[in-house]
């Protein structure tokens, strides 16, 4: 079964107010350096195992952090290793994440990445007004995305993304429909807009929590995401998912991987996975200490599909650049812990998931998948949520009505 | 058997904080009861919540031995008081037990109103008071001034009062000196037929109920058949014990000593506190006048969160009152909340602590309706109810007249803080008494209250008013007529029971309006407009509403993390599992605590 390929780039120049990903500002050149060396270690421990070695990669995702942030030939090394080590489709979608403060004006960085293989790119843009990149903490101005995808365009990509945002502290309806408007006349094949969710932790949710935070009323983020979708679907672009728009045949396919709930794999610090191992996680690799039976959740459900056998698992890695680098070091495999999927979490997964999808859930490839149709899993839930006008049947899907998109949360809950 | 003139029964009643437990300590460690390496600090105060707030709520007792200066062997039996006045009751009951009685005051605090309310019931009873004037060392004491007022206020000669220091271990020694030479020893026949008043019980799940007793006549010994004189009870005597403090075995108990014994008797209700013991060959004709049975003045309901837990619910209830006669419950059923208890409690603090001990000790999660006392509702057909059910109140039309319990307040002062306190009487339905001065700087301010309106918050109105140095003390006088109207909270248009209250018509509007604007804030958002009303009868006296949920998603799935995305869908399933519906609105269960802490005056 084909899979995709997340790597995590940990580094950022600078961390913004709403981050809660995993990234460390202020590490030097030669600390990516060794980073990448330990993530070349990583695909070479994984390339050997049979789980992966046979499969067909389908998309690769270099995202982070700012994987934009690694010298040009340290991006060149991580592309290059992935395409030596790994069975990559010949179509296959390879994106690399971007900031636009960190590609260099010349294009040398960029042309190092499409020239290892990257063909698809995604820019954290946000928001055009540099008062409110400034409020976000973004080291780049408007001027800086329109340098970074001309530059995108000279190195030869022709796929590219652009990161938005609504919701913002200060942004206004007017604000966010001239972003999307300037987004669009760069001619984007993909645009991606996310409304600002306060992750528990982060500079501004602590900031909000503390009063000194205003963000837009209710109604008028309701505004902006209407709007952004009405300009955004007369410009030809699909909306296919939750805050996920794009020209018809750019979808991501590395993205739709997730919501499909089909298989990938993680590597990079704190990146997680999705696998059907043949053996228990701790078989994995190397036996090391800390990572026995006991941290792996779940694991007692063992029954999976028909026909299928193996048993299912979401692991991910050691969080920290160092804690990672240093395993890999020592030759081991730097998951951290992981859990068993029984097959009724991975419905409840494969529901909530796909239900981010505005095609929604086929019941025809869930039957397929589970041997069971949606409904005889679901039924009252389904039943009470399309009473509550939440979700709708349509052409042998289960997906959220218009209602359901902006209250996705009470579907999802319904599921776990 | 110890010879009666070499026995002296006493206890300490002192305000809260002023250093009765640390006292009792110390003379334990003085006498050598325990070794210093055995004292557990303030050794009465067995309850972790005793000890947690400082406080002692259950009757404790000791028996100490004093070789004293006459050359003579003494036999002490300190029974230790709790200080608050939810639990004046048990004092009443150790008072009953004793000959006299150590006051003890802070040096540098002087006498508060808990402190008088205490001495006056000591000197009802005839007992022998000593005033010890504690933490003389403390740089703020001033112990001639603290004299002063205790031979002014309560008109005792204060010249035998000794001073002390807990803490520093000071005057220990005279203390037990004074407690053998003022203090008269008990008196009682011991040939006489045994007469021994219960004043408390606890359930040992080996040993069935202890009996906490002391012997006024007459004499009981291991093996006697007991008879209880008001259930008609009889047992044989198992065991016999002093207190040393633990249950230490004797053989036999005489007139003047205290102790306990042990019967196999298996049922709480067979040990009615303030019942006489005697015995069954050789019964005493009259029992011992008894002790007023402590009547609960606040009630509310009680709610497990989870349905399931209603069968937990009870046994923790039976449990706590096998210990705590005074705690009542009967279950009720609530439509918003499903089965439940109606709980009796002798006062906030007394239903605080019941409340604390469910949740820690039996680790139950629990939902607190507002607190009300009873009220006698006079129908117009000429009959009396007694309401504390909010849910039981009659219909408006069927109502001649409400009378509601009130109180005498005693509230000792600063004199600087009388104004503020005044007001807050003033804006409490109070109605002035009088006002003496204890001295040139302090006051005893005297209120007649409706015991309702010092239910919420009275307490920390009153020590926020008076930077903390007003103390209070009240007793139950009586019923009044007062205007009380049912006020009922409709979520969605539906009445929910659990959110009822009974409250004055003048405060009614206001009120209402603080409780719904509350509730504004409590009650989560939902899919459609919930509409708040608080209303008397028919007529809407405030409104509020919840706006619809417009949005509820998350932008972003955090890349592969689909563990950490289910994670909080779980986590946000499992908050409104905790919460009840009433009809199609889930009500948090911060909600129904939201009548007891609304402030008219919250914005």
């Amino acid at each position: 079964m084909p899979i995709g390929l997340y790597v995590h780039i940990p580094y950022c120049q600078h961390k913004c107010g709403y981050c809660d990903f995993n990234s460390h500002a202020g590490a030097d050149r030669t600390e990516q350096a060794r980073y990448v060396d330990a993530l070349l270690l990583e695909m070479e421990l994984w390339a050997a195992r049979p789980e992966v070695a046979g499969e067909q990669v389908i998309a690769v995702f270099v995202g982070g952090g700012t994987p934009t942030l690694l010298e040009g030939e340290q991006l060149s090394r991580v592309l290059t290793g992935i395409r030596q080590r790994f069975n990559l489709a010949p179509d296959a979608e390879v994106t690399i994440e971007g900031n636009p403060g960190t590609v260099d004006v010349e294009g040398e960085k960029l042309q190092r990445a499409f020239d290892a293989g990257a063909n698809r790119i995604s820019l954290g843009v946000q928001a055009r007004q540099r008062h409110l990149l400034e409020r976000l903490g973004r080291i780049h101005d408007a001027l800086q995305v329109e340098e970074a995808v001309a530059a995108a365009r000279r190195a030869g990509f022709t796929n590219i993304n652009l990161d938005l945002m609504y919701g913002l502290p200060g942004q206004t309806p007017a604000d966010f429909r001239e972003t999307v408007a300037w987004a669009l006349s760069l001619d984007p094949t993909h645009i991606s807009a996310y409304s600002l969710i306060l992750e528990e932790g982060t500079p501004f949710y602590l900031a909000f929590e503390a009063g000194r935070l205003h963000l837009p009323p209710e109604e008028a983020e309701e505004q902006m995401f209407r709007e952004g979708k009405a300009l955004l679907e007369a410009a030809g672009f699909e909306h296919y998912e939750i805050s996920n728009y794009a020209r018809p045949g750019h979808w991501c396919r590395h993205n739709l991987i997730y919501w499909r709930n089909e298989h990938y794999l993680g590597l990079g610090c704190g990146a997680h996975s999705f696998l059907r191992l043949a053996a228990p996680l701790e078989n994995l690799g190397a036996p090391r200490p800390g990572l026995t039976a006991s941290r792996v959740q779940g694991g007692s459900e063992v029954e999976t599909a028909p026909g299928r056998p193996g048993q299912h698992y979401r692991f991910w890695n050691l969080k920290h650049p160092g804690t990672y680098r240093a395993a890999l070091e020592r030759g081991v495999l730097p998951v951290e812990a992981g859990e068993a999927v029984g097959r009724r979490q991975e419905m409840a997964e494969t529901m909530f998931m796909g239900l981010r999808l505005l095609e929604g859930v086929s019941d025809h490839r869930f039957a397929a998948r589970f041997g069971v149709s949606i409904s005889a899993v679901y039924g009252a839930e389904v039943e009470r949520l399309q009473r509550q006008g939440l979700v709708e049947w349509e052409g042998g899907a289960l997906r959220l009505t218009p209602r359901g998109l902006r209250l996705a949360n009470l579907v999802w809950e319904a599921f776990v | 058997m110890v010879d009666q003139k070499h026995i002296r029964n006493f206890c300490i009643i002192a305000h809260i904080d002023h250093g009765k437990s640390t006292l009792a300590d110390r003379l334990i460690e003085f006498t050598g009861v325990l070794t210093q390496r055995e004292m557990e600090d303030q050794v009465l105060d067995n309850m972790d919540l005793e000890r947690e707030r400082g406080i002692t709520i259950k009757a404790q007792s000791v028996r100490m031995e004093y070789a004293a200066d006459d050359g003579q062997q003494y036999v002490l039996n300190l029974i230790d008081t709790p200080g608050h006045v939810d639990f004046t009751y048990e004092v009443s009951r150790a008072l009953a037990g004793c000959e006299g009685a150590l006051l003890v005051v802070d040096a540098s605090q002087g006498i508060e109103a808990q402190t008088l309310a205490n001495v006056y019931m000591a000197l009802e009873h005839d007992l022998e008071i000593i005033p010890v004037i504690n933490k003389i060392d403390l740089p703020s004491a001033d112990p001639e001034k603290v004299k002063q007022e205790i031979e002014e206020v309560i008109g005792l000669d204060t010249s035998i009062a000794i001073m002390a220091s807990a803490k520093a271990g000071i005057g220990m020694k005279e203390i037990l000196e004074a407690v053998v030479n003022f203090i008269p020893p008990p008196q009682g026949d011991r040939r006489a037929p045994l007469r021994a008043l219960i004043y408390d019980s606890f359930y040992d799940s080996y040993k069935g109920v202890i009996t906490y007793f002391r012997v006024f006549e007459g004499t009981v010994r291991k093996g006697d058949r007991i008879r209880f004189m008001a259930t008609g009870k009889e047992f044989i005597v198992d065991e016999l014990y002093v207190f040393r403090p633990g249950l230490t075995p004797v053989e036999e108990l005489a007139a003047g000593e205290v102790g306990a014994l042990a019967a196999t008797i298996k049922e709480v209700k067979n040990v009615r506190v303030g019942d006489t013991i005697t015995l069954a060959e050789n019964p005493a004709p009259e029992p011992l006048p008894g002790y007023r049975r402590a009547t609960p003045m606040v009630f509310t309901g009680l709610y497990p969160v989870e349905s399931n837990d209603y069968g937990r619910l009870r046994e923790a209830l039976e449990k706590l009152q096998l210990n705590d006669a005074s705690l009542s419950f009967e279950p009720e059923t609530s439509e918003a909340l499903g089965l439940g208890f109606r709980c009796g409690f002798l006062g906030l603090l007394h239903m605080d602590i019941i409340q604390e001990r469910l949740e820690r000790e039996f680790d139950l999660a629990l939902i607190t309706t507002a607190p009300n006392v009873i009220y006698r509702v006079n129908l117009t057909s000429g009959e009396q109810m007694m309401i504390e059910n909010p849910a039981d109140w009659p219909d408006p039309s069927h109502i001649a007249s409400v009378e509601e319990p009130v109180i005498k307040a005693s509230i000792i002062t600063p004199s600087e803080y009388v104004g503020p306190l005044m007001e807050l009487c003033q804006d409490r339905r109070g109605t002035f008494l009088n006002m003496e001065y204890l001295n040139e700087k302090r006051v005893n301010l005297h209120y007649k209250l409706p015991l309702s309106e010092i239910m919420y918050d009275f307490f920390d109105q009153l020590k926020t008013r008076s930077r903390g140095y007003a103390s209070f003390d009240y007793e139950v006088t009586g019923y009044e007529q007062a205007d009380m109207v049912k006020m009922d909270i409709l979520l969605n248009g539906e009445s929910v029971d659990a959110l009822s209250s009974i409250v004055h018509r003048e405060k009614a509007q206001k009120l209402g309006r603080a409780l719904v604007r509350k509730l504004r804030k409590l009650i989560p958002r939902h899919m459609f407009e919930v509409p708040i009303q608080a209303a008397v009868g028919n007529k809407i006296l405030a409104r509020e509403n919840i706006a619809p949920l417009r949005k509820d998603v998350l932008a972003k799935c955090y890349g592969g993390d689909v563990t950490r995305k289910r994670k909080l869908l779980e986590k946000q399933k499992e908050g409104k599992k905790r919460m009840k519906a009433v009809g199609s609105v889930e009500i948090p269960q911060e909600a129904f605590m939201a009548v007891l802490s609304t402030n008219p005056d919250d914005d």
